[in-house]
């Protein structure tokens, strides 16, 4: 047994996280409302440790195997894990800010969260369909979860209830695709379905079958059209500081999902399931940006601009080489950042009793907070992907890996609906810029929120400067 | 030694440097933040005196350059040089910067601080698009332009502004993303965005003509040519007087920049299959765009349908440089109809500016651009008349003034490429002085117009600097250009020899 043990050293992050996230569970049971800063404090140190435990066998460029097969660590899993506790973590200071003023503050979120990340940790470095599926299971159950976290409000109820069902088909579908590779395999083992199907001695319908599933199941969590009738309403409905949380982490670790499923397991169909990400990516591309022009919600509006990100980060998967993929992990990772920012941005202006939700709410906001406004004016740009901003670059690298892999139609596709995208980004900044003020700006944010978001503001400018390493880091990862 | 220093590097970081100064500065102290922002652009016009001392015109290889790997897994660099054609423009940039904060100095008085920092910002981007020699670079300083330029038209612009701004906007976006494409397809042939390499690079004729279109989307959109030159009027039209001053002096010039850096020479076979399309473009746009310059009721419209037409003479020097090389007849004239596209660009930078910041003295005094609220404006306010009816007659390409040489040189290299070409052209002669001499009977001269011209004050110290300096340019360089056509001879001559080549391999 003894052996046994030093083979399961690639698990301790995950492991740690665990017990802390039991720790903070019985923590938060004993702590009164007071001194409810710790249960924040133990979490963000939580993920600080998860992570430093995380770099200690930081795994670029090679690759550990634990539980025969069933967790994977390597590069790419690292490389988005370390970016999930960074969101997270980030996500956390925003996030107290807002459920104090709403009096939602409490030990929960902070467990769910945890939980979810780690569900997204398995997720990502799930070697057998049964990993993948339990770490996108605990994902999304504490996702449900947390977007109910306000019991009182319908709307959040609704939305949470939508998510649930949307989000329990797109579990079964994709277990029902996986039932059928493994009917197809005799595996549940990625590696093992890889090598088996490379064979091509499957039955080529049964196999197609399957990987409609599969991709069908990476759709719904993505949020890509046609199975993104969710992603609005959960985004409009949740709470903002939930809303954050969903639309950052999530995304790397659905990235990891399809990096396993399709870039790994379903290597061998690369063409079909190209061809299904392509129509989706398209379909995602349009629809996201046609939609985000008539939103007056911010929230709605970031939620329709999720979408035509993800058409994006689906154009560098369908590319189906090493470069795509990193170009695809590089988008998500620089994705999640700018949108903790955009959120984070709301938190900030909301205060007790009113929310910064509406697009109007920041009218005329540089006569008031002209340093607020300037870091609005970086997001915005960076997600409308204006150079030099750095979401300029993923947005380069991926329209190079899809041009290399034949798709230009699909980039011009994207280029041009990056135009129209531009429209609703610059709406924001116009708003902020060049309209009159109608209310008053009172910021409450406390000292760690402006911090932090100007930290997470300015990124967008200064990973320009140091985007060679970020990509050279994506690169490795796939080498 | 001076000349060691990272110039280039400095001209970029410099004023991008002194925007966020100005901009910590704020608006409690807005005079300091306006000297600040005056020395600032005043330091970096100095920096173009060892800059142009040190600068080597015998050669058209890349000067001053500046190698610094920065993203190395996609092979993008960090890499300036200029030769020939970038020095004038970055010249002109420079100056253009420094006149635009001299005159909005007492008129901006919404958030000074940030009019300023948006100016430097956009110089220091100029001049980047004007030294980069690594495409995606280049793509970075284009495009990043547009931010700044956004936000100045919006916020300080008239009353239309939010829709002039998001025309602007959104017209150069769409342009440029295809010019993307198109260097990203470049980059996957060659695996390089070294402006040198994709120079060298062999393409056969349909790979070329998709770029030749690529590219040309984005620099017609920017220059503006005919037909895409909507967004130009009311960009100018709505923008403050600095915002116009630096869109039609500089910005317009990147897209005859681009061609001279992108189409021509990566391109080279499909420019010469399609220059006819070209010149044509560029007639329409000298001589249509010249008739709707004269029904024009706005005097900054006028001006900026002069500015479409002038710089069609731009597309149509470089254009018919290709009809010239081909019968290998006249090689000497194709070098002529670029140098004097070039020099119409420098010229023109100079005389629009002009043109706008001398309208832009009367708006401040009469808050109307409305020519048919004008008249007589001699009778009480001399020198400003003065100034204005020379750059009026620069405009109409008088001799002596800067605005003849370039017209002339283009005219005179398309009567040997073709006769009609250069009737249609030389029309403008006529046109131009029709449409400028029109506006300047209406609004200079004649009788006092109204009450308002009846008590206007003449020109302050602040504008005398502008408007002197803007017509010792134009004068300069219409009596002497041969400094100016020294700097650029070898860069001319290595372009024309480069777009000779065919690059269609075995062809």
């Amino acid at each position: 047994m003894i052996e046994n043990w030093s083979s399961l050293i690639p698990l301790l992050p995950e492991v740690f996280l665990l017990g802390m996230i039991c720790v903070i569970l019985i923590a938060g049971l004993y702590i009164d409302e007071k001194r409810r800063g710790i249960i924040h404090f133990l979490a963000i140190l939580t993920l600080a440790l998860t992570a430093v435990l995380t770099l200690r066998h930081f795994a670029v460029g090679q690759r550990y195997t634990a539980l025969g097969g069933m967790f994977v660590r390597d590069g790419v899993g690292d490389i988005l894990k370390l970016f999930v506790y960074l969101s997270t973590a980030i996500v956390f200071v925003y996030a107290k800010h807002w459920l104090r003023a709403n009096k939602l503050f409490s030990p929960e979120f902070y467990v769910l969260a945890l939980f979810a990340v780690l569900g997204m940790c398995i997720l990502i470095s799930g070697g057998n369909l049964l990993t993948i599926y339990l770490g996108l299971e605990l994902m999304a159950l504490s996702s449900y979860a947390m977007v109910a976290l306000n019991r009182d409000s319908p709307v959040a109820a609704e939305s949470a209830m939508k998510y649930f069902v949307l989000g329990a088909l797109a579990s079964g579908l994709l277990l029902y695709g996986m039932s059928i590779l493994y009917g197809l395999t005799g595996s549940l083992d990625i590696t093992l379905i890889a090598k088996a199907l490379e064979s091509g001695r499957q039955p080529e319908v049964a196999v197609a079958f399957a990987v409609v599933f599969v991709v069908v199941g990476i759709g719904f969590k993505f949020g890509a059209v046609p199975f993104h009738m969710w992603v609005p309403d959960v985004y409009h409905g949740a709470p903002t500081a939930v809303t954050l949380f969903l639309a950052s982490a999530p995304k790397l670790a659905a990235v990891g999902m399809a990096f396993r499923l399709l870039a790994e397991g379903l290597e061998p169909m690369v063409k079909d399931w190209a061809q299904m990400l392509g129509f989706l990516a398209m379909m995602s591309l349009v629809v996201g940006n046609l939609a985000a022009i008539a939103q007056t919600n911010l929230k709605r509006m970031l939620a329709y601009s999720t979408i035509s990100h993800v058409g994006f980060i689906l154009l560098g998967i369908l590319a189906g080489s090493e470069q795509g993929y990193a170009a695809a992990m590089f988008y998500a990772i620089t994705y999640a950042l700018m949108t903790t920012a955009a959120f984070g941005m709301i938190i900030a202006l909301s205060h007790s009793g009113f929310e910064a939700e509406r697009i109007e709410d920041f009218k005329g906001l540089n006569q008031r907070q002209p340093w607020l406004a300037f870091l609005m004016l970086l997001v915005m740009a960076s997600l409308g992907g204006f150079p030099p901003l750095v979401g300029f670059f993923s947005k380069l690298y991926v329209l190079q890996a899809a041009i290399n892999a034949g798709w230009l139609w699909l980039a011009i596709v994207a280029v041009v609906m990056a135009v129209v995208g531009a429209y609703y980004y610059l709406r924001v900044i116009k708003v902020m810029y060049f309209d009159e003020p109608d209310r008053e700006h009172q910021i409450q944010a406390p000292g760690d929120v402006r911090v932090v978001l100007a930290a997470n503001g300015l990124l967008q400018l200064f990973l320009t400067l140091f985007v060679g390493s970020l990509t050279a880091l994506c690169v490795a990862a796939w080498q | 030694m001076l000349a060691d220093w990272p110039l280039l590097s400095l001209l970029i970081w410099l004023p991008l440097g002194g925007a966020v100064a100005v901009l910590v500065a704020g608006d409690r102290n807005a005079t300091a933040a306006k000297w600040l922002a005056l020395l600032v652009a005043l330091a970096t016009l100095a920096l173009c005196i060892p800059l142009w001392a040190n600068f080597d015109s015998t050669t058209a290889a890349m000067q001053f350059v500046e190698r610094v790997p920065w993203v190395p897994s996609f092979a993008i660099e960090y890499h300036l040089g200029i030769d020939g054609f970038s020095l004038p423009l970055i010249v002109l940039t420079c100056i253009v910067t420094v006149l635009v904060i001299i005159a909005g100095w007492e008129v901006i008085e919404y958030k000074p601080s940030q009019y300023l920092a948006a100016f430097l910002a956009l110089a220091a981007l100029m001049n980047g698009v004007f030294a980069a020699q690594d495409a995606i670079l280049f793509y970075l300083f284009f495009e990043g332009m547009l931010i700044p330029m956004f936000i100045i038209i919006g916020i300080w612009g008239g009353p239309r502004r939010v829709y002039a701004t998001l025309k602007f906007f959104l017209y150069t976006f769409l342009g440029s993303v295809f010019m993307l494409l198109g260097l990203v397809y470049l980059y996957l042939k060659g695996q390089s965005f070294a402006l040198a390499d994709l120079h060298s690079m062999s393409l056969n004729l349909t790979e070329q003509t998709w770029l030749f279109f690529a590219f040309l989307i984005a620099f017609a959109v920017k220059i503006p040519m005919w037909p895409v030159h909507t967004w130009l009027p009311d960009a100018h039209v709505e923008a403050p007087t600095g915002g116009s001053m630096v869109l039609a002096a500089v910005m317009l010039k990147v897209g005859g920049y681009g061609f001279i850096r992108f189409s021509m020479p990566i391109a080279p076979d499909a420019s010469a299959e399609y220059a006819w399309l070209m010149i044509l473009l560029s007639l329409i746009a000298v001589v249509y765009i010249a008739f709707v310059a004269l029904a024009q009721e706005d005097m900054k419209k006028l001006i900026a349908y002069s500015s479409i037409s002038h710089m069609g003479f731009v597309t149509l020097g470089l254009f018919i440089a290709f009809a010239l090389v081909l019968d290998k007849a006249s090689p000497d004239s194709a070098a002529l109809a670029v140098q004097g596209a070039m020099i119409q660009m420098i010229s023109h930078g100079f005389i629009s500016a002009a043109m706008f910041g001398a309208v832009g003295v009367l708006y401040d005094r009469v808050h109307s651009r409305q020519i048919a609220d004008y008249g007589g404006v001699m009778n009480t306010i001399p020198w400003i008349g003065a100034f204005a009816v020379l750059f009026a007659m620069a405009n109409s390409g008088l001799p002596g003034t800067s605005g003849f040489v370039g017209e002339f040189m283009v005219i005179l290299a398309a009567t040997k490429a073709s006769l009609g070409v250069a009737a249609l052209a030389a029309l403008t002669l006529i046109l131009g002085a029709a449409y400028t001499l029109w506006l300047v009977k209406r609004v200079i001269f004649g009788d006092v117009g109204n009450q308002h011209v009846a008590e206007l004050k003449d020109l302050n110290g602040r504008e005398w600097i502008v408007m002197s300096t803007l017509a010792v340019c134009v004068l300069a360089i219409g009596l002497w250009p041969d400094p100016l056509v020294q700097v650029m001879q070898a860069s001319v001559e290595a372009l024309l020899q480069q777009v000779q080549q065919s690059k269609i391999l075995g062809g």
